[in-house]
C-alpha cells in the first residue's frame, strides 16, 4: 500500500463526507472541516489518553495472540498427530463470532483491561492459528528433507525453517483481523471503563451530543487502525524482505 | 566406505522397491544411479542419506549401521532445497549454523567439530560472490544449484549423494556444473552417488553405473564406466558405446539380468 493511494483514497472520502454532510445539512453529520478542528482540539483535551488506552489494548492483545498461537500454529502444523486433534477443535471454534463472548468475558474477567485485551486475543487466535498452522503443512517436504541432511533434527527445523516460514501467514492473519480487532475493541469499551476510544466516541455521541467530538473519536479509530496496517506491512518489509524483491 | 547387505525397503502397502539388493562402494568412487521412473533411485539415494530406513536389512558407512543423517554425508536435490526468505550467503551459511546451534553433540554435529569460516571461500569457488545478497528467487537456476553445492561442501563432507541436481538446467548450465561437480569431487576426495535419469549424465560422470529394474530390484548392475570424468570423454567412442549400451539395456524390460552384453554384476 502506498502513501500516495492512501492520501487519494482519504481526499476521497472526504469529498464524499462532505457532499453528504451538505446534503444532510443536520448537526448529526459534521462536515469534515468542523470535525478536524475538534480533533487537534480534542487531542489535547483527552483524545490523545483514549486513544493511547486503545492502543495499548489492541497491541497487548496482538503481541499476547501472536505469543499463544504462533508456537500452537506450529507445532499443529508440525505434527499429523496434533493436527488430527487439534484441528477439528479449531475448526469447530473458529466460525464462532467471538462478539458474542463480549458480556461473557465482561462477566468473567470484569472491568479493567483484561477483558478487553482477552476479547482482541480471542479473535487473533484463531486466525494465527489457522494461517500459521496452514503455512506449516505447506512447506515443501524436500526443503525439510534438505535441512535435515544438514544435520537439523526437529529444533532446528522449528528454528531454520518453521518458524521463519510462518512470518508472513502471522503478520497476514494480523492485517486481516485488525478491522475486526478494532470493531470488538469500540464493543469492549462501551463497557465498565472511562478510557479507550470506544467510550469516548460512545459518551461524546450518546450522553453529550457532541456530534463533532464523537466524530473526531471515529477519526481517531481510524487512524488507530491505518496506523496498525501500516505497523503490519512496515515490519513485513523488514522482516520479509524476500518477498518484496523481483 | 558404503556397504548395502540384503537391503529390503517397501514404502506402506506398495510391493518392495529393495529386496535382499547388495551394493558396496568404495571412499572416493563416483557413482551414477539410473533406472526408469519409480524404480527406487531416489529412494535408494535418500535411504543412502539417512533420510528413510531400511524394511529390513542394512547400510552402514564406514563401519556404522545408519540410522539418521549422518554429519559427514552431504545431499543436493533436484530442487536445490534453498530457504527462500535467506540470502545467497545465508543459505550456504546455513549448515554451519546448524551446526553451530547443536554444538558438537555427534549426533547432528562430528565430535570433533569446530567452528568455521569457509563460507568465502566456497562463494568465492562455486563463483557466487557477485550474488551473495540476492535472495534465491533473484539468481538463475544454475547459481541455486551452486549455492546448494556450495552449502553441501561447506559442512566438508566425504559423501556427496545428489538426486538429478542438474535436470532442470539448460544444456551448457548442465555440462559446466557436471564438470565441476566432478573435479570437485576430485578434489576433496568426495564419494559421489548421483542419481539421475538420463543415460549421457549418468554417462559422463559415474565411473560405475548403476542400473536399477522396476521394483523389486533383487540384482545389482553394474557397469565400469573407466574414463568418466577424463577430459573429452564425453566425445570418445567409449561413451557413446556406453551410452547405446545403457539404452538398449533400459528399453528392454528384464527382470532377471544375462550374462551377455551387461558391464557386468556385484
Amino acid at each position: 500500500m502506498k502513501r500516495r493511494d492512501v492520501l487519494l483514497a482519504a481526499l476521497g472520502l472526504v469529498i464524499v463526507w462532505q457532499i453528504t454532510a451538505m446534503i444532510v445539512h443536520r448537526p448529526i453529520l459534521p462536515a469534515p472541516w468542523d470535525v478536524f478542528v475538534v480533533f487537534f482540539k480534542e487531542l489535547g483535551n483527552g483524545l490523545l489518553i483514549h486513544f493511547s488506552v486503545s492502543l495499548w489494548r489492541v497491541l497487548a492483545g496482538m503481541l499476547i495472540s501472536v505469543l499463544v498461537a504462533a508456537p500452537l500454529g506450529l507445532a499443529i502444523g508440525g505434527s499429523k498427530t496434533m493436527n488430527r486433534f487439534l484441528s477439528p477443535i479449531i475448526y469447530l471454534l473458529y466460525p464462532i463470532p467471538k462478539v458474542v463472548f463480549v458480556p461473557v468475558v465482561l462477566l468473567f474477567l470484569g472491568i479493567g483491561d483484561t477483558a478487553k485485551i482477552t476479547l482482541i486475543f480471542l479473535i487473533l487466535f484463531f486466525q494465527i492459528v489457522v494461517l500459521v498452522r496452514d503455512q506449516a503443512v505447506g512447506i515443501p517436504p524436500q526443503l525439510i528433507q534438505s535441512l535435515q541432511s544438514l544435520g537439523a533434527g526437529r529444533r532446528a527445523l522449528f528454528r531454520f525453517i518453521y518458524l521463519p516460514a510462518s512470518l508472513p501467514a502471522i503478520l497476514t492473519a494480523l492485517r486481516q483481523s485488525i478491522g475486526t480487532a478494532v470493531a470488538v475493541l469500540y464493543i469492549s469499551e462501551l463497557f465498565a471503563t472511562k478510557y479507550g476510544l470506544g467510550y469516548y466516541i460512545y459518551y461524546q455521541g450518546s450522553t453529550l451530543f457532541n456530534y463533532p467530538a464523537m466524530y473526531a473519536g471515529v477519526v481517531a479509530m481510524s487512524l488507530l487502525g491505518l496506523g496498525m496496517y501500516f505497523g503490519v506491512d512496515w515490519l513485513e518489509r523488514k522482516w520479509c524482505k524476500w518477498k518484496f524483491v523481483s | 566406505m558404503i556397504n548395502i547387505q540384503s537391503l529390503t525397503f517397501n514404502y506402506q502397502h506398495n510391493i518392495p522397491l529393495f529386496s535382499g539388493f547388495d551394493l558396496s562402494i568404495s571412499r572416493g568412487e563416483t557413482w551414477s544411479v539410473l533406472g526408469p521412473s519409480g524404480c527406487g533411485k531416489t529412494t535408494l539415494l535418500y535411504l543412502l542419506a539417512g533420510l528413510r530406513q531400511p524394511t529390513s536389512g542394512q547400510i552402514s558407512i564406514d563401519s556404522e549401521v545408519l540410522t539418521r543423517p549422518r554429519p559427514h554425508s552431504g545431499l543436493i536435490l533436484q530442487d536445490y532445497g534453498l530457504l527462500p526468505w535467506s540470502t545467497v550467503y545465508e543459505n550456504v551459511e546455513l549448515g554451519i549454523r546448524v551446526r553451530d546451534f547443536y554444538g558438537p553433540d555427534g549426533k547432528h554435529t562430528p565430535d570433533n567439530y569446530l567452528p568455521k569460516d569457509n563460507i568465502d571461500h566456497w562463494l568465492s569457488r562455486l563463483g557466487l560472490s557477485e550474488v551473495v545478497d540476492k535472495f534465491p528467487s533473484q539468481i538463475s537456476g544454475g547459481q541455486r544449484q551452486r549455492t546448494a553445492i556450495a552449502r553441501t561442501l561447506a559442512l566438508e563432507p566425504d559423501l556427496l549423494l545428489m538426486d538429478e541436481p542438474f535436470s532442470s538446467l539448460d544444456a551448457i548450465t548442465r555440462e559446466d556444473l557436471q564438470n565441476l561437480t566432478l573435479s570437485l569431487c576430485a578434489e576433496q576426495n568426495l564419494t559421489l552417488v548421483i542419481v539421475t535419469h538420463a543415460i549421457e549424465e549418468a554417462a559422463a560422470l559415474g565411473k560405475k553405473i548403476l542400473l536399477l529394474d522396476a521394483a523389486p530390484n533383487q540384482n545389482t548392475r553394474v557397469f565400469d564406466n573407466p574414463n568418466a570424468g577424463q577430459k573429452n570423454h564425453r566425445g570418445s567412442q567409449a561413451y557413446h558405446d556406453l551410452c547405446d549400451l545403457l539404452w538398449k539395456e533400459m528399453q528392454i524390460p528384464s527382470p532377471q539380468p544375462s550374462p551377455e552384453g551387461r558391464g557386468g554384476t556385484q
